[in-house]
C-alpha cells in the first residue's frame, strides 16, 4: 500500500506546478479517474469521497515517487482544473477520464470523447452508471466532430465556453485506418495533408474498446487475470506478471525463487517475441517483404516453446496469483538453449537484408525526431523513451523478479529518431538473451506455485504495481476496499503515450514517413483502448 | 538462322494469290491482334506465377503448391476468379473517366508489347524509328494512371496518381538517355538495325563501360517506371492501401494487374533486345565454329532466355529493398540517375567519335 496525498482541487495546479518546477517531477507516470461515491454518514474522517483522479509522478532525475489525489463532490457539473499544460501526456488521459468519469477539465483544449461513441449517454465508470440502460445497440454511423469545447475559467471565477477546431473545412483530410495495413490493428489517424506534408494527425480510440477497466469490477481478482492477456498481447506474460505481483504484494503473499526465475525467463522470451514480431512489421511497412517473413520464422520457434509450457500461443493465460499455472515443460530448458543459440547463428541475416541497407537507413535517419523532453513529457516509455536518451527501463528503475541479481545494460540511443528507435529493439533482442542465457542454467527446485485460499480478498488500500512489458512501462492501479473484487483496476497503458506522440513526431514529415514513426513506435491497439 | 519472314511472307503471298490485298491485310492485322493477345495473357500468367514462386522462394516459402502439380494452375485459378467478380463504379466517380483508364493503361501496354522482335524476321512493328515510338507508347500508360487516380474520387488514389505521374514522367528521362546511349553506338533507331549490329558481339561486350554503365541505369528507371519495388509508391500497400487502383474491381483492377507485370516484361525485353542482344546468339567475332554452334539455337529461345533472365534481376531487386519515399525518389533520379546517363550518353559518344568500342 502506498500513501496518497490528498489535495483541494483548488490547491491542484498550485502544488502541481510546484511539483514539477522545484521537485523537478517531470514524468506523470498514470493518471486514474476515481469514483469514491457520495458522502455517507458512517464515513470516518478524511476520506475521500466524490469523483476525482490520482496521480502517480516521478522525477527523472532523482527517481523520487509521489502520488497525489483530488476529488469533487459535485456529480452533476464535476470540474476540476487540468494539468495537461504541465505534462503533455495529461491531455489524451484527461480525455479517457472525462470519457468514463464525465469530469470536465477547466483549461483543456480538447474535451471530446475518446473511446466511446460522441452519442454515448452517461459515463460508464461511475458507480451509479447502468451503461446498457439507456445505450441501446445504435446501427448508424458514428458521426466525426472537428469541433470541442475548451472550458475557460476567467480571474474572477467565472466560467466561458470556447468553441476550438480540429479541421477546417479547406483541409485536405485523409483517413488512415481504422481499416489499414500500417496501423497495426484498428486504429484511426486523421491526416491533415499539404501535398504530402503532415500538418496535424488527430488520432481516433476506440474501435475495439471492450471496457476492460468496467468489467475487472465486477471480477474476483483470479478472474481479473484472463483479461490481461487481452491487453498488449505482445506483452501477455509482462501484463499478467504486473497484475499478479500487485496483488501477490497487497495480500502479502511470498512466491518461490523457482517462480520468480519462470516469470524472469518469459518475460524475456516475451520480449524477443514482440522484438521479432516490431522488426517484422516495420520491414513490411516499410516494403521489405522478404525481411518480414525472417523476423516470423524465428518468432514461430519462440511461439512453440510457449505452447509446450503454457499451452496457449498468444494468449497463454501463464502466470496466477502465487506462481504460475504448471511447472515448465522438461523440453523448456534445452530448448531455450538452443533458440538461443540459433538466434545468435541468424541475427546477422536481419542486419544485412534491413538494417544495413540504403534504403532502409534514409528512411529512417532522422524521421519522426522526438527530443528526451518531450518523450518524458508525453510519458511514451519503452524503446521510444530510451532511443531518445530517456533511462527509463523499470527493471532497473525499481527492480522486480530476478532483474536485480542479473547483469544487463540497458540500452540508450541519444537520436531519438527512427532508425535509433530501431536499433534500441534490435540490441534489447540481444540483452534478453544475456539475460536468459544467466538464468536458464540455474532454474531452482521449488514449488512452482504457492498454495493460496480460494476466495482472495486484497486488503483495503491503493497499489500500484509496473513492471517493463515489451513497449514500455506497464502499469497496475489497484484500489482495494476489502473485497473480493476489486474497487478500481486501472491499467496504466503502454500504448496511449506513443499513440499521442505521434503528431509531434510526424509534423512537418511526409505521409509516408507517418508509417514508419507509426512502425518504429510499435503501439498495440488493444493495448491502447483496453 | 531460321528466319521468320519466310513465313510471313509465304502467308501473305498466298494471301494475296487468292483475295485483293486490302483483305489480306485486314486477315493478317486480326490473325496478329489475336496472337498478340494470346501471347500477351501467356506470358502474364507465366509471370506472375514466376513471381510468387521466386518471392516465395526468397521468403523461405514454398509459394502457391495446391492448384495442380507444384501450384502452377494456381495462375488461371486467379484469373477465373477475377473474371467473374463483379465490377462496381464507385458512387461519386467520374464515370467515363473511371472506366476509360484501364483501357488506356493496357493498350499502352499492347503498343510497347508490339515493338518487341521475338525471333529473326518476327518482329510486328519494326521502322526506322522504333524506339522512339516504344518510348512514346510506353508514356500513355501514365495517362491512364492520372486518370484512374483522378476518376475514382479517392485521396488514396489521388495521392498514388500523383506520385505516379511525377515518378513516370521523371524516369522516363534516364530511360530515355539510357536507351540513346545504344541509339549512338548503333547508329539507327529501328530494333532490327540495333540487333543487327550486334552479330558479332551484344552491345553490353562492344560498348563496354558506358554500355554497362547504360544497362544499369536502364534496369533501374525501368523498373522505376513500371511502378515495382523498391520503386512501388504510387500503390504503396502500406501507405495508401492500393494507390491509384485502390477502387478497382474485377478485370478493370486486373488490367492494371497484368499491365503492371507484362511492363515488367517489357522492361526487361527492351533491355535485352537492346543491350544483350535480343534473338541474336551468343556470337564472339573470330570464333566461327562456336558461332556455328550456337546458331542451332532458336531466336525465340535465345530472346525470352534474356528477358526472362533479366526479369528475375528485377525481382530479386524488388524481393530485397525496402521502398523509397517520393523525395528521395525524386531527388534520386534527378540529381544522380539523370546526370549519371547524361554525362554517361557524352562519355558513349566521345568513344564513338574516337572509336575505342570493338
Amino acid at each position: 500500500m502506498e500513501e496518497i496525498k490528498y489535495i483541494e482541487p483548488a490547491a491542484l495546479r498550485d502544488e502541481m506546478l510546484r511539483l514539477r518546477n522545484e521537485e523537478k517531477m517531470d514524468f506523470l507516470e498514470s493518471l486514474t479517474g476515481m469514483d469514491w461515491g457520495v458522502p455517507t454518514e458512517g464515513d470516518a474522517p478524511g476520506t475521500v469521497r466524490g469523483l476525482g483522479i490520482v496521480y502517480h509522478l516521478e522525477s527523472t532525475e532523482t527517481h523520487e515517487r509521489v502520488a497525489l489525489e483530488t476529488s469533487t463532490l459535485d456529480r452533476e457539473h464535476p470540474e476540476l482544473p487540468t494539468v495537461s499544460d504541465i505534462w503533455k501526456t495529461a491531455k489524451i488521459n484527461e480525455r479517457e477520464v472525462y470519457d468514463f468519469y464525465g469530469i470536465i477539465f477547466i483549461g483543456h483544449t480538447d474535451m471530446r470523447r475518446i473511446y466511446l461513441r460522441n452519442d454515448w449517454v452517461g459515463y460508464p465508470l461511475r458507480k451509479d452508471d447502468d451503461p446498457e440502460k439507456e445505450n441501446p445497440l445504435r446501427m448508424d454511423n458514428e458521426e466525426t466532430v472537428d469541433e470541442t469545447i475548451e472550458i475557460e475559467l476567467g480571474a474572477d471565477g467565472t466560467i466561458k465556453n470556447k468553441k476550438d477546431l480540429i479541421f477546417g473545412d479547406e483541409e485536405y483530410v485523409v483517413n488512415i485506418g481504422p481499416q489499414h495495413p500500417a496501423t497495426h490493428g484498428v486504429l484511426r489517424f486523421r491526416v491533415s495533408l499539404e501535398g504530402e506534408m503532415i500538418k496535424k494527425i488527430d488520432p481516433i480510440l476506440g474501435y475495439i474498446h471492450r471496457g476492460i477497466e468496467k468489467m475487472n469490477e465486477s471480477l474476483t481478482y483470479p478472474q481479473t487475470l484472463a483479461l490481461t492477456d487481452r491487453l498488449d498481447y505482445l506483452a501477455a506474460m509482462q501484463n499478467r506478471h504486473a497484475l499478479c505481483m500487485c496483488i501477490e504484494k497487497a495480500v502479502g503473499i511470498e512466491i518461490s525463487e523457482r517462480t520468480q526465475y519462470i516469470r524472469t525467463i518469459m518475460d524475456e522470451l516475451q520480449r524477443i517475441d514482440s522484438h521479432l514480431l516490431y522488426y517484422s512489421c516495420l520491414a513490411m511497412d516499410l516494403g521489405a517483404l522478404t525481411a518480414f517473413f525472417y523476423g516470423f520464422r524465428d518468432r514461430e520457434k519462440i511461439l512453440d516453446i510457449f505452447e509446450e509450457t503454457c499451452g496457449g500461443r498468444l494468449t497463454l493465460n501463464y502466470n496466477m496469483i502465487g506462481g504460475v499455472q504448471s511447472d515448465i515443460h522438461p523440453n523448456f530448458v534445452k530448448r531455450v538453449k538452443d533458440f538461443i543459440k540459433y538466434l545468435r547463428g541468424v541475427i546477422h541475416e536481419y542486419h544485412d537484408i534491413f538494417t544495413g541497407n540504403i534504403i532502409a537507413q534514409n528512411r529512417m535517419k532522422g524521421v519522426g525526431v522526438l527530443s528526451r523532453e518531450d518523450v518524458i513529457s508525453y510519458g511514451a516509455t519503452g524503446g521510444t523513451g530510451r532511443a531518445s536518451g530517456w533511462h527509463c527501463d523499470v527493471r532497473k528503475r525499481m527492480p522486480y523478479a530476478m532483474y536485480d541479481k542479473v547483469n544487463f545494460k540497458e540500452i540508450i540511443y541519444t537520436e531519438g529518431d527512427s532508425f535509433a528507435r530501431y536499433m534500441v529493439r534490435m540490441d534489447e533482442i540481444m540483452e534478453s538473451m544475456n539475460i536468459i542465457e544467466q538464468l536458464i542454467d540455474n532454474i531452482p527446485e521449488g514449488e512452482y506455485k504457492v498454495k493460496t485460499k480460494p476466495i482472495i480478498k486484497v486488503p483495503e488500500g491503493q497499489y500500484y504495481q509496473a513492471v517493463e512489458a515489451s513497449r514500455g512501462e506497464f502499469g497496475v492501479f489497484l484500489e482495494s476496499h476489502g473485497d473480493k473484487y476489486p474497487y478500481r483496476l486501472h491499467y496504466r497503458s503502454t500504448g496511449l503515450p506513443l499513440a499521442d506522440i505521434v503528431d509531434t513526431a510526424c509534423r512537418g514529415e511526409k505521409i509516408a514517413d507517418l508509417i514508419t514513426v507509426g512502425g518504429t513506435l510499435d503501439y498495440v491497439v488493444p493495448d491502447i483502448d483496453r | 538462322m531460321f528466319d521468320f519472314s519466310i513465313v510471313t511472307n509465304w502467308v501473305h503471298s498466298t494471301l494475296t494469290s487468292v483475295m485483293p490485298e486490302g483483305w489480306a491485310v485486314l486477315i493478317e492485322c486480326v490473325v496478329i491482334a489475336v496472337w498478340i493477345i494470346t501471347l500477351y495473357a501467356l506470358l502474364a500468367i507465366a509471370l506472375i506465377y514466376m513471381e510468387r514462386k521466386v518471392c516465395g522462394f526468397f521468403q523461405c516459402r514454398l509459394g502457391p503448391n495446391r492448384v495442380g502439380k507444384w501450384g502452377c494452375f494456381q495462375v488461371f485459378a486467379d484469373v477465373l476468379k477475377m473474371l467473374t467478380k463483379e465490377i462496381f463504379n464507385p458512387k461519386n466517380a467520374d464515370q467515363f473517366l473511371y472506366n476509360l483508364a484501364p483501357f488506356l493503361v493496357i493498350i499502352a501496354s499492347f503498343l510497347t508489347f508490339s515493338c518487341l522482335p521475338i525471333n529473326k524476321g518476327a518482329s510486328i512493328l519494326d521502322f526506322n524509328v522504333g524506339v522512339f515510338f516504344l518510348l512514346a507508347a510506353s508514356s500513355i500508360g501514365v495517362l491512364g494512371i492520372l486518370l484512374a487516380g483522378w476518376g475514382s474520387n479517392n485521396k488514396y488514389s489521388l495521392i498514388g496518381a500523383m506520385r505516379s505521374g511525377a515518378q513516370i514522367v521523371s524516369y522516363e528521362l534516364s530511360a530515355g538517355l539510357s536507351i540513346m546511349t545504344a541509339v549512338v553506338l548503333t547508329g539507327t533507331m529501328s530494333f532490327s538495325g540495333i540487333i543487327e549490329y550486334q552479330a558479332d558481339g551484344w552491345l553490353i561486350f562492344k560498348g563496354h563501360i558506358p554500355a554497362i554503365i547504360a544497362f544499369l541505369t536502364y534496369l533501374v528507371a525501368g523498373n522505376a517506371e513500371c511502378n515495382r519495388g523498391p520503386f512501388d509508391l504510387p500503390e504503396a500497400e502500406s501507405e495508401l492501401t492500393a494507390g491509384y487502383h485502390t477502387e478497382y474491381s474485377g478485370m478493370h483492377f486486373g488490367f492494371f494487374y497484368l499491365a503492371e507485370y507484362l511492363n515488367m516484361f517489357i522492361i526487361a525485353a527492351v533491355a535485352a533486345t537492346i543491350f544483350l542482344g535480343g534473338w541474336m546468339p551468343l556470337h564472339i567475332g573470330g570464333l566461327d565454329g562456336f558461332n556455328a554452334v550456337m546458331d542451332f539455337i532458336p531466336g525465340v529461345v535465345w530472346f525470352f532466355a534474356k528477358a526472362f533472365f533479366v526479369v528475375f534481376l528485377l525481382m530479386w531487386i524488388k524481393w530485397t529493398f525496402p521502398r523509397l519515399r517520393i523525395d528521395q525518389l525524386l531527388s534520386f533520379e534527378w540529381k544522380y540517375l539523370m546526370p549519371i546517363c547524361m554525362a554517361n550518353l557524352l562519355l558513349m559518344t566521345l568513344m564513338v567519335v574516337f572509336g575505342l568500342h570493338f
